[in-house]
């Protein structure tokens, strides 16, 4: 009995030392973001700003054109997202209910494109869109970021209609519907929960995603808040920390929040792949 | 991210006679089929499969950025010189160092964390919400939290050194001996989620009764977990480090942030070096075939874990 007790309180003490590992870099960032430059620039910071301030943000809005980035990144996400799940989920669809080749190429193709170095695909990439005119907009970076969204959305949605009985599919064509209407009317609402959790996930990708924005949008008023972000830091290395720090709060909220939605779907989509492996 | 195998179609009863449609050949796909797989279709063809083999194919010729002559196929000159290249060989070093030193402790880490969370204690479900935060951040920001984290003056791992009487800690990210070690443990805290939630996903696979049966007789719980947590959890193991070693390898972002490679090239990445290549100096021909190097690399690390699946597979046969 007594060993037992110990063993929970090691547990117990083993899970506080992962939280505090996971934890305090963003509890240290958030700190920062509400300092006045006194105290950062003191060489004893304490975890709890003595004098809590919101001129980080007001100065990180005058340096750069955060405004315009915060627009551009969720043009680009919302349009990721729905485009993706538009286009994926017929797919999906196909892959999860036909055995053809082509729907066993489509499910290589998701497992491969998880090994592409990107550079081998952004320079043809570069060079494509300069051709269409689409680079430094942001409609051209929506198309790489749907096709750069597809591999996970696919593979969600898969799994999503694979739950779905196909049994009441076809009892909806024996009652002779369509196969359109069939699809729209008894799968799509089955689906929905399913498809909403894969469009806030390409969301979260597409508002994340650093490289290709990187190289695609070169204009300041075009950019997406990470590549904004990396200006706070000047050449040197040298940044001015609160308003970076006020800035990269900012632009991870709207991902925590997305994500603790649907934290459960991501989780259960994890497991319902690796029940099937 | 695929995470297993190809999931296996549930069987269900062959479809009746009557039902239209629904109950054709499936092996084949007919014209209503083809309008729903060609919207996705396309995209994947034009803007990934297309540009990946024009990218192999840019590797044999000598494309440069801005350049109004023609470009010209200059077979495998791009890799003789990358075969001479010493620049580019240390930064393979250091990318092969980068990710075997992320991908090892990450699972490790993952794998504990996970076991915790498979338990019964209590604040269970707060700890396994909390524990995927770093799961939702932008990589970018990842990176400029930690730059705030190892700040010489104003980080907080200097003040806890201080505090502790450890030192007056240093300036880890430009120190020569120091930047990728810290770059390293950032990279084990941005992946630890995904890998933690996969082996979770895993072991809560293992059948709850054998393991109560094990400790009925004594087992152990190493023992327990050798004998009845690892067989079953090892295929998710295996698929989850693969893919951890192939993001890791071709991670950007993250190190980008940190130290923009730096200092003097120790932490300059192979995905950093081909990107400086390719758009520092607009060398696309040659950053090309640095990718199809690294393509190289991990092709022999996919046909490893290719080849210890057809293992596993066998043994469950």
């Amino acid at each position: 009995m007594r060993t037992r007790r110990t063993a929970r309180a090691g547990q117990y003490l083993a899970l506080l030392a992962y939280l505090v590992f996971l934890a305090f870099p963003f509890l240290w960032l958030v700190s920062t973001a509400f300092k006045p430059p006194r105290e950062l620039g003191s060489l004893h910071p304490t975890w709890i700003p003595k004098d809590p301030t919101l001129a980080n943000f007001r100065q990180a809005f005058g340096e750069q054109p955060l405004l315009d980035a915060l627009f551009n990144s969720l043009v680009a996400a919302l349009g990721a997202a729905v485009v993706a799940v538009l286009i994926a989920t017929p797919m999906a669809y196909v892959m999860a209910r036909h055995r053809t080749p082509l729907a066993r190429a489509a499910t290589g193709w998701v497992v491969v494109s998880q090994a592409f170095p990107f550079v081998l695909v952004i320079i043809p990439l570069f060079l494509v869109l300069k051709n269409l005119r689409l680079i430094n907009s942001v409609p051209g970076l929506v198309m790489v970021y749907v096709v750069w969204a597809l591999p996970f959305a696919l593979w969600m949605l898969v799994g999503y209609v694979r739950a779905v009985p196909p049994e009441l599919e076809e009892a909806a064509a024996v009652d002779g519907a369509g196969r359109l209407r069939t699809l729209v009317s008894v799968t799509a609402p089955l689906l929905a929960p399913g498809i909403v959790a894969t469009a806030l996930f390409a969301f979260i990708t597409a508002w994340n995603e650093f490289f290709f924005a990187l190289v695609l949008l070169k204009s300041p008023q075009k950019q997406t808040l990470p590549v904004v972000l990396t200006h706070f830091i000047g050449a040197e290395g040298v940044a001015d920390l609160g308003p970076l720090a006020a800035a990269a709060f900012l632009a991870t909220l709207p991902s925590l929040v997305i994500f603790a939605l649907i934290q459960k779907r991501i989780t259960g989509g994890m497991l319902a792949g690796a029940v099937k492996s | 991210m695929p995470l297993a195998t190809e999931p296996r179609r549930p069987p269900r009863p062959r479809p009746t006679k009557g039902a239209p449609r629904a109950g054709r050949d499936r092996r084949v796909l007919d014209r209503g089929a083809w309008f729903l797989v060609l919207p996705a279709l396309l995209p994947i063809l034009v803007l990934s499969v297309g540009p990946l083999l024009y990218g192999i194919a840019l590797a044999f010729t000598d494309a440069q950025s801005g350049r109004t002559e023609p470009t010209q196929w200059i077979g495998t000159l791009n890799f003789q010189d990358l075969a001479k290249d010493t620049l580019f060989w240390e930064s393979f070093r250091i990318g092969l160092l980068w990710a075997v030193g992320v991908t090892v402790p990450q699972f490790l880490l993952a794998l504990g964390l996970a076991l915790l969370l498979d338990q019964d204690l209590r604040l269970r479900r707060l700890a396994r919400a909390l524990a995927i935060i770093p799961w939702a951040m932008p990589e970018v920001v990842v990176g400029v939290m930690w730059r705030l984290v190892y700040n010489p003056d104003a980080g907080i791992l200097n003040e806890t050194l201080r505090d502790l009487g450890l030192g007056d800690g240093r300036d880890w990210l430009s120190g020569l001996a120091t930047a990728l070690p810290a770059v390293i443990v950032v990279g084990v805290w941005a992946g630890m989620p995904q890998t933690t939630v996969a082996l979770l996903a895993g072991l809560q696979n293992t059948p709850r009764e054998l393991h109560e049966a094990a400790a009925m007789d004594g087992a152990g719980a190493w023992r327990r977990f050798r004998t009845v947590t690892w067989p079953t959890l090892r295929p998710v193991a295996f698929a989850i480090t693969a893919l951890n070693f192939i993001w890791n390898f071709n991670s950007f972002a993250l190190v980008y942030v940190l130290t923009n490679g730096g200092p003097g090239g120790r932490t300059r990445l192979p995905m950093l070096f081909a990107y400086e290549e390719a758009f520092g100096y607009g060398q696309f021909g040659y950053a090309a075939a640095m990718g199809c190097v690294m393509v190289a690399v991990i092709s022999v690390v996919l046909a490893f874990r290719l080849a210890g699946r057809l293992r596993a597979g066998g043994e469950e046969a």
